[in-house]
């Protein structure tokens, strides 16, 4: 950005008062430059065209209408696929959020000062973190086979990343005066942890741990697709004989589970806050 | 033991049935959500082909991340990098006007309300119900991944903007109403600087996540790098998924660690 400055020099304003001061130039251009050449270059490579879209759009609603008018009487069978869901993103948000607690504990720099520990634990977190998670069930697939453990290990690894990362953030902005006070009258590190960090942490670990269920059975619904259990399981089915009023059934339901837990966990969520 | 502390002691809420009922609902769930953890074949092969599969992404085949064709590494990549790309910015152009429909403060509750569960609708829908969707309308290709991956954009960036458009200062639109200021001045200099940095922050985080889901296009045959990373898994070509697993997490890495400096600087001014 220096190197900007010195192509185009920044503009010389004399105030009313003799004071020279200098506006840097604005770098709206090149932005503005770089993002047309990135669109430019992304609608050559994707094939995007408005026609296509004009011409052929009404074809994205065949199946949209077809899932409009549910068929009802196949509820009684989403049932069970439906808990299967909901269980492995309950028990994989449980253990992916107690699992990240030690490594966001090794993770922050406030609290663990080797900082070999330290990088080697973070790299960890962020390289797991980039694993997408449906590889990460596809993966569980062939070492559980197929079915609900798969799936439950995915959303743990999925957890675990995205609550450590977000546990540690925290564990940083902590108020440290309590700890420091408590380790000087001689307290054990891991006594002045339990009593001086972990309550000023703890309502945000819950709250991200219930933001993250939410997501999870949303998320957990995908997984069945690659054969890890749940919803997705019997949506694959169905889409694959081409019946989409049971799918739009399927959905429908999610659709309300989903309403249903987001409405329970805010609630909680404000009350933690 | 110090009075005073005793003191404060006892006026210490004694909510501890409380804390019982949650801690039982807790145990509770979780004993219910155990039954749904049975395994298909647990004859300890699980541990050989996940030997394998480790041994395969410790050993990427080389070739094919070193290889600069339409069929390497490196074009999947930049493939997947444009869907996510311009998925963002589509997913964006449509939720902006979704998103002033569903702001409690601009609009009657109801029609916020409407626009909420059709946002909600919207976002329930998976990605690859999309994506079979959008190949009538394209054919397979990345044009229905863009589209698939605009629609999925939606519901998490109109969150966003809805969240950012309800914090907006209204003072300061009265008193650029109070300068007599026209309504295109009002828009400009009263809601855009205000609104700016917010949604450009969240487009820039969405693209991350963007780039990241993308994999799951390859379910449908909706482009990017998706599809070779699952062809690679279900013909067992452990090497082939670790050249494009470590393409993937190395450029997802990148972007990460860029778009976090830039959005920290959009969030500091």
């Amino acid at each position: 950005m220096e190197f900007y400055d010195k192509v185009w020099k920044p503009q010389k304003l004399v105030l009313s008062n003799g004071k020279v001061v200098e506006e840097k130039r604005s770098r709206t251009p090149v932005i503005l430059l770089l993002f047309i050449a990135a669109t430019y270059l992304s609608v050559r490579i994707t094939g995007f065209s408005f026609y296509t879209i004009m011409e052929r759009g009404s074809q994205f609603f065949v199946i949209l209408r077809q899932m409009l008018s549910p068929d009802f009487s196949y509820l009684g069978s989403i049932w069970k696929p439906l808990l299967d869901t909901i269980k492995m993103s309950l028990l994989g948000s449980f253990l992916g959020s107690i699992l990240a607690v030690p490594f966001a504990i090794l993770a922050s720099y406030n609290l663990v000062k080797n900082k070999v520990v330290l990088a080697v634990v973070r790299v960890f977190l962020s390289i797991v973190r980039t694993i997408p998670t449906l590889v990460t069930a596809l993966l569980a697939t062939y070492i559980w086979g197929l079915g609900t453990m798969a799936g439950t290990f995915a959303i743990t690894v999925f957890t675990f990343s995205y609550v450590g990362k977000q546990l540690y953030e925290m564990i940083e902005t902590v108020d440290m005066g309590a700890y420091e006070a408590m380790e000087a009258i001689g307290a054990g590190r891991a006594y002045a942890f339990l009593s001086a960090i972990l309550p000023q942490v703890l309502p945000g670990y819950l709250s991200v741990s219930l933001f993250c269920f939410e997501g999870n059975v949303r998320y957990a619904a995908i997984l069945g697709y690659v054969g890890a259990g749940g919803l997705g399981l019997i949506l694959n089915e169905k889409i694959g004989w081409r019946e989409y009023d049971s799918v739009g059934m399927i959905l429908l339901v999610l659709f309300g589970t989903v309403l249903l837990i987001e409405t329970i966990s805010h609630a909680i969520r404000k009350k933690l806050m | 033991m110090n009075e005073a502390i005793l003191k404060m002691y006892e006026r210490e809420p004694k909510n501890w049935y409380m804390k019982i009922a949650i801690a039982l609902l807790v145990v509770g769930l979780l004993a219910w959500s155990l039954s749904a953890v049975q395994s298909g074949n647990d004859t300890g092969e699980g541990i050989k082909i996940a030997g394998k599969i480790v041994n395969g992404i410790f050993h990427p085949d080389t070739k094919l991340l070193f290889d600069f064709t339409t069929s390497g590494v490196a074009y999947l990549l930049l493939e997947t990098l444009c869907i996510a790309f311009l998925g963002t910015i589509v997913g964006a152009v449509l939720s902006v006007p979704l998103s002033f429909f569903a702001a409690f403060n601009l609009m009657p509750k109801p029609v916020a309300l409407l626009f909420r569960v059709l946002i909600m609708a919207i976002r329930t829908i998976p990605a690859f119900v999309y994506g079979l969707m959008f190949i009538r309308v394209t054919g397979p290709g990345a044009f229905a991944g863009l589209l698939t991956m605009s629609l999925c954009s939606i519901g998490m960036i109109s969150k966003m903007f809805i969240e950012s458009i309800e914090n907006l200062d209204i003072k300061i639109l009265e008193s650029l109403d109070a300068a007599g200021c026209t309504m295109f001045q009002k828009i400009r200099y009263g809601i855009l600087p205000q609104l700016f940095p917010d949604f450009m922050s969240t487009l820039i985080y969405r693209f991350d996540m963007n780039l990241r889901d993308a994999t799951v296009l390859g379910l449908v045959g909706a482009g990017g790098i998706g599809a070779p990373l699952i062809f690679a898994m279900s013909a067992y070509k452990w090497n082939q998924v670790g050249a494009i697993l470590v393409g993937l997490v190395v450029l997802i890495l990148i972007i990460e660690v860029i778009s976090s400096k830039i959005r920290t600087r959009l969030i500091s001014g």
